[in-house]
């Protein structure tokens, strides 16, 4: 062993694996140099310091779980459901319009987003060439959208959406449009990841039976990829249910009295009136706003429960 | 044996061939392959609405207020009689967010991602990675309403040799997005951990190293690009947080100040409170939004574009 | 066999040979003619001037050491390689006296009177049933498959194994027998020529065993050509054997493959006219 020249020096390495080969060396011979004794004190001592930030986060969650039900418990009944905002009898007000409004705006994210957000996963895994500019500009530029700040869709959707080009004004349709375009991204990387995880076997095996691109597609990728398409669309919605900010943009912060309707009128959804009741001085819109936020976590919880579910029982080693 | 067109050679092979033309023209085909190509191209007009909407404003924005004014001006006053338009105060405000959220996301994330990456067992992290990630999809304005209950008074009990003052706090505010991008920092340095060959570890173990000296030798530096692209990731995340800001840092008068006790307003957190106030179109005051907008776009684009890079890195040599 | 009518037959004769017809005068036992074909990989040349015709109803083996493009020549042979950016074929690959990449030639279609068994058994993660049926099904036929399928299965020698559980999940099958459903599957296609891609490397020599009785059964209908890295594979079962070798270029990193010699199996095995050939099939190279 004495005779092998350094490895490093032997092989032209890329930078990364310089710094790793040069890491491996160096703990090698710093084990001939101390004793066995300290080093597994300085690993539990490690571990422990690991547990104790992981231990932070889910703390956090817990937390704010518990408060959540303790600072809204008073208002936990179905008069929440029920009756409509208001300021003017706070003790009475409710989230019966709010939670309509965000069934509507949801309900249009998801009709815009599985489409066209399948659709562009679809084309960018199994028809584009990678090797395309264009394609390859596509691909970028998604992955920088998914970056962007939510306000920014939310000016986005002010200026092209409820004025501008489309000007369908302050209304639930301008907020779906404005949330599906923020979680389209999410929902094409997502379903691109589920299709690129079906093995290239069984389009080639469709192919190879005279299958075009679309039939290998929609009769054998598509289906196996369902599992985990299904679970990116349920993550991104449920993203999409408790994003407030770009919907301060768009309207959704007023104190509607009657149900909301898609195209016209004013809207409010969960989070933003959430929002609007913390902001007020009255005590009892504090305890209202922590009762809406037990409601939009149970909803929450409840959605991700169906994700993980999906992802457990349909998980496929091929 | 099968339906085709018998070309004359066939006589002699005694098998009937095939054409290889298409027996229709496929035009159904040809049609769904450009409603895809559709869909895919969407996001390219997404993001250039986007650049549309922040720029034409904010021409009309720098024709009354010059860049180098707005750049380096220290009185935000947009709503006031006598405006001022130099956007540092909410600057500082945004970067105060960032610095306390990266001094609380950075050591908690990052031992969370080797913990989960070199220690952990499968069972564990199976069920660890989804409590994460249900963190990770926690509505902000929740986390905001959260955090100004229950974090300001407690952090306030901890340290009553600081000179808080009002119930708003812009580094409260701060610690709190880091507890938000926890998840993301520590989901993205795991996998840039776990995608180190295992190749590497042995070779460390075989030669007797401990767990604790393979991850902070071996393992960390090999994924160095890849952890520090979630670094970037978390300050991008930090840079636009908007409701936990407005919550917890108020959205008073911003006041150019380091003071982390203090409520101020971000930049997220000025774009948001005055677009939900009655303000007309045409006026310096909504134009002022959007080059706000285009500085915010500007600043996560750039983190973004450097995130990618460093992700490149590392798949390139692993992968 | 009773079949619906393919729009093909629609076209009149004449003008589908009179358009593919590249040379009047090639041989008609030969169901390939390949003629100085070059195989490239963006600029990569994978196989290099590769010209041989390949016989109606026999089985004809690739052989040689890994990277000789053989399995690149094979893919050349059903347009697979279409679906690789930056692949091409240069010179002439003639099926039946027809330019298979001539300009109307539809790549799918080719695939459908060519079919291919690839090296790892993919059978679809669906039904037995629903593996065989699928071919059928993409050419439109919707009513009652049971027959074709187990004409296909039992052209496969799948069927006795299999009928009692045709809804099973095609998963749940040994190796050996998802092979065969992948043959049964390319079979109820009905295609001319079965292209094979070491379709046994991954199997058990039982398994292959049973495969290889099947290709000598299936060269009856069928004209296969097969890969393999196993020469005692080609020795049992080629009529006709293919070697190929690989040059590599030290300067470039290129490397590319080049067919050797092309003959019978048993002047391939016994007394080969080229030395390389020699080398390998006594086990001195590769």
């Amino acid at each position: 062993m004495a005779d092998e020249p350094d490895y490093s020096s032997r092989v032209a390495l890329p930078p990364r694996t310089r710094v790793a080969v040069g890491g491996a060396r160096e703990v090698t011979e710093s084990l001939f140099t101390s004793g066995d004794r300290k080093k597994k004190i300085q690993g539990t001592i490690f571990l422990g310091l690991l547990l104790f930030g992981l231990s932070i986060a889910l703390i956090s969650i817990a937390a704010m779980i518990t408060w959540a039900f303790v600072a809204g418990g008073p208002r936990l009944n179905t008069n929440l459901f029920t009756n409509v905002p208001s300021v003017v009898t706070p003790e009475n007000a409710g989230y019966r319009t709010a939670i309509l409004g965000t069934l509507y705006v949801i309900g249009g994210v998801i009709v815009l987003i599985v489409p066209l957000g399948v659709g562009a996963a679809i084309y960018l895994e199994q028809f584009a060439n990678p090797a395309n500019k264009f394609n390859r500009f596509v691909d970028l530029n998604i992955q920088n959208l998914a970056g962007v700040p939510s306000i920014v869709f939310g000016i986005l959707g002010l200026a092209f959406i409820v004025r501008g080009p489309l000007s369908l004004g302050f209304v639930a349709a301008a907020g779906s449009l404005t949330l599906a375009l923020l979680v389209l991204p999410t929902v094409i990387l997502a379903s691109r990841e589920a299709i690129r995880a079906v093995p290239s076997s069984i389009r080639d095996g469709s192919l190879a039976l005279g299958a075009t691109v679309w039939q290998a597609v929609w009769r054998q990728v598509l289906p196996a990829a369902l599992p985990g398409i299904l679970t990116g669309v349920i993550l991104a919605v449920s993203r999409a249910i408790g994003e407030a900010a770009p919907l301060l943009l768009v309207g959704a912060v007023t104190f509607v009295t009657f149900n909301p309707s898609f195209f016209e009128g004013g809207y409010s959804t969960l989070p933003t009136m959430i929002y609007s009741y913390a902001k007020r001085p009255q005590e009892e819109l504090q305890v209202l706003a922590a009762a809406g936020v037990v409601v939009m976590l149970v909803l929450l919880i409840m959605i991700n429960s169906v994700a993980i579910y999906l992802r457990n029982r349909f998980e496929r080693t091929w | 044996m099968s339906t085709s067109v018998v070309s004359p050679g066939a006589s002699s092979g005694g098998a009937p061939i095939r054409s290889l033309e298409a027996p229709g023209p496929r035009i159904g085909e040809k049609i769904i392959k450009a409603v895809l190509w559709a869909t895919a191209t969407l996001s390219i007009l997404v993001t250039t609405g986007i650049v549309i909407s922040l720029l034409l404003p904010s021409i009309g924005f720098f024709q009354q207020v010059s860049i180098w004014e707005f750049l380096t001006g220290t009185i935000w006053a947009p709503a006031f009689a006598n405006p001022s338009y130099g956007v540092l105060p909410i600057v500082v405000g945004t970067l105060t967010v960032v610095f306390f959220a990266i001094l609380i996301a950075v050591p908690v994330g990052l031992a969370s991602a080797i913990y989960l990456s070199e220690y952990a067992s499968k069972r564990v992290r199976k069920t660890i990675k989804p409590i994460l990630e249900v963190l990770e999809g926690l509505p902000t304005v929740a986390i905001g309403l959260f955090a100004f209950n229950v974090l300001t008074p407690l952090i306030r009990e901890l340290t009553p040799f600081l000179p808080w003052t009002g119930p708003f706090s812009i580094g409260v505010a701060g610690i709190t997005v880091g507890l938000l991008i926890i998840p993301l920092v520590a989901s993205v340095s795991d996998d840039a951990m776990r995608s180190v060959p295992a190749s590497l570890r042995e070779g460390a173990y075989a030669m007797g190293a401990t767990k604790f000296e393979v991850a902070i030798k071996v393992v960390v530096p090999a994924a160095i690009s890849g952890i520090i692209a979630a670094f970037v990731l978390g300050i991008s995340r930090a840079i636009g947080e908007t409701m936990v800001v407005l919550l917890v840092a108020g959205a008073g008068n911003p006041v150019l100040s380091f003071d982390p006790t203090k409520g101020t307003q971000t930049m997220t957190a000025y774009i948001g409170s005055t677009a939900t106030g009655d303000i007309s179109q045409g006026t310096i005051t909504y134009d002022s939004i959007f080059a706000v907008g285009a500085l915010l776009f500007l600043m996560t684009l750039a983190m973004n574009v450097l995130a990618m890079r460093l992700v490149k890195k590392y798949r390139e040599v692993y992968d | 066999m009773s079949e619906t009518t393919t729009p093909s037959t629609a076209l009149p004769e004449i003008s589908v040979s009179a358009d593919k017809v590249t040379s009047v005068d090639t041989e008609p036992k030969n169901t390939f003619e390949l003629r100085n074909v070059n195989v490239f990989y963006g600029d990569m040349l994978a196989v290099k001037d590769v010209s041989m015709a390949i016989p109606h109803n026999q089985i004809t083996a690739f052989i040689g050491p890994s990277g000789c493009g053989k399995s690149t020549l094979l893919r050349s042979l059903n347009r697979m390689n279409d679906l690789i950016p930056g692949a091409r074929v240069e010179g002439d690959v003639l099926y039946h006296g027809m330019n298979m990449y001539g300009p109307k030639v539809d790549p799918v279609q080719v695939r459908t009177v060519i079919g291919m068994v690839f090296q790892k058994p993919n059978p679809f993660p669906k039904s037995i049933y629903d593996n065989v049926a699928f071919g059928p099904r993409l050419q439109g036929r919707n009513g009652n498959l049971d027959d074709v399928v187990e004409e296909a299965l039992r052209g496969a020698a799948l069927w006795d194994e299999v009928k009692d559980r045709l809804k099973d999940n095609a998963y749940g099958m040994s190796g050996g027998q998802q092979q065969r459903l992948c043959i049964a599957r390319a079979i109820a296609v009905q295609p001319d020529v079965i292209l094979m891609d070491e379709p046994c490397s991954a199997l058990d020599p039982v398994s292959t065993g049973r495969i290889e009785d099947l290709m000598v059964e299936l060269k009856k209908t069928y004209t296969i050509v097969i890969v393999t890295h196993n020469m005692q594979q080609a020795a049992r079962v080629a009529d006709r054997t293919a070697f190929f070798t690989v040059l590599a270029n030290d300067e470039t990193g290129s490397r590319t493959g080049v067919l050797v010699e092309y003959a019978a199996t048993t002047k391939i095995f016994s007394k080969p006219d080229d030395e390389r050939t020699e080398n390998y099939v006594s086990g001195r190279f590769g």
